[in-house]
């Protein structure tokens, strides 16, 4: 019985993983809090990556529960925050950005926080004149 | 004796395909294929002073108070109604189809692409929420009131240019869109007036 030819497999694969090379996107941040966004049905998609910062709020992940309790805290890149800090992590991503503009904040918020807290950090956005902000969201049907 | 034939081995290359094989893996677990989805929302720009805030002055009959209690309940200019009504009642709320003195006012209004319009662009939807409102709750209040605007934008945009909203041209986008303007108040937990 004939072998099959298989010198083309590599060539296959390497297609494939240029592929999820290419879309691939590495979260840069660990997430210290957990959460569960919602679910909508008329979402729509995040246009101009480069440009979005993102705020996680919701509860520590049960790692970090022991040390920081179990409220609702805010994260901002790479450490816990207060709402009023976000003004400067606002300032702070703006000046990194080309297309100052297009800034966009990206709430990902766990589904059970009380509105409380997103007020806050909204009010906070306004001032820091962050005013195109999305709820971020599962699909539903 | 058979004559043996010398060549050049070939260089040996079926580990590229185990090699590529595990990048490949690599790749597959560290990616995050979400494509990150949302509602998006424009915020009101801060207010100059805190004056300037109670001066926004709008007609009763122009604002539609959605409010949530920190239970989930849904109270829409003082009726309780629930989840599943609010885009029905938004709907009729923004489009005022009889022209009711109890919904918001009609403007004559020359849009390019659909001429003179009677549209009711006065209106504002607020949504109020208590501090201990869930998210959950407030996201699909939102994601209702969207769903309102997107059928009624949809409808209009099948009547007048014969297809969905999302199809038509950007300058038949921005006709809907200025016959259907999207205004949700957001932030302020207590004021209603401003726009989006």
């Amino acid at each position: 019985m004939p072998e099959m030819n298989t010198s083309s497999l590599p060539d296959l694969i390497f297609t494939i993983l240029f592929f999820f090379m290419i879309v691939t996107t590495m979260r840069e941040v660990t997430l210290k809090v957990k959460f569960t966004v919602p679910a909508g049905t008329e979402l729509e998609k995040l246009e101009k990556k480069s440009a979005v910062s993102f705020i996680y709020v919701g509860p520590p992940t049960d790692q970090l529960r022991a040390t920081m309790g179990s409220g609702t805290r805010i994260q901002l890149n790479d450490r816990f925050a207060e709402p009023a800090e976000i003004m400067d992590f606002v300032a702070q991503e703006r000046a990194s950005m080309s297309d100052q503009a297009a800034q966009q904040i990206s709430l990902k918020v766990d589904q059970k926080t009380k509105m409380g807290i997103v007020t806050d950090i909204k009010q906070v956005l306004r001032k820091s004149w962050a005013l195109k902000i999305n709820y971020s969201a599962s699909k539903r049907n | 004796m058979a004559k043996k034939k010398r060549t050049v081995p070939g260089l040996n290359a079926s580990s590229t395909a185990d090699i590529s094989f595990i990048l490949l893996i690599f790749f597959l677990v560290t990616t995050s294929m979400d494509t990150d989805m949302g509602l998006v929302r424009r915020l009101p720009p801060p207010p100059e002073d805190e004056q300037s805030e109670a001066e926004i002055d709008v007609k009763e009959r122009n604002v539609l108070n959605v409010k949530i209690n920190s239970a989930g309940n849904l109270m829409v200019n003082g009726d309780y109604i629930g989840l599943d009504q609010l885009c029905e009642r938004a709907k009729e709320f923004v489009q005022n189809p009889n022209n009711s003195p109890s919904l918001p006012e009609k403007h004559a209004k020359n849009i390019p692409l659909l001429g003179m319009c009677a549209v009711t662009d006065k209106h504002v939807i607020s949504v109020q929420t208590d501090r201990g409102t869930s998210y959950n709750v407030y996201f699909q209040v939102q994601n209702e009131l969207v769903r309102a605007y997107n059928e009624l934008r949809d409808e209009l945009a099948k009547a007048r240019f014969g297809k969905v909203y999302a199809n038509c041209t950007d300058e038949q986008q921005e006709a809907i869109r200025g016959y259907y303007p999207q205004k949700i108040s957001e932030a302020e937990p207590k004021n209603y007036g401003g726009e989006k």
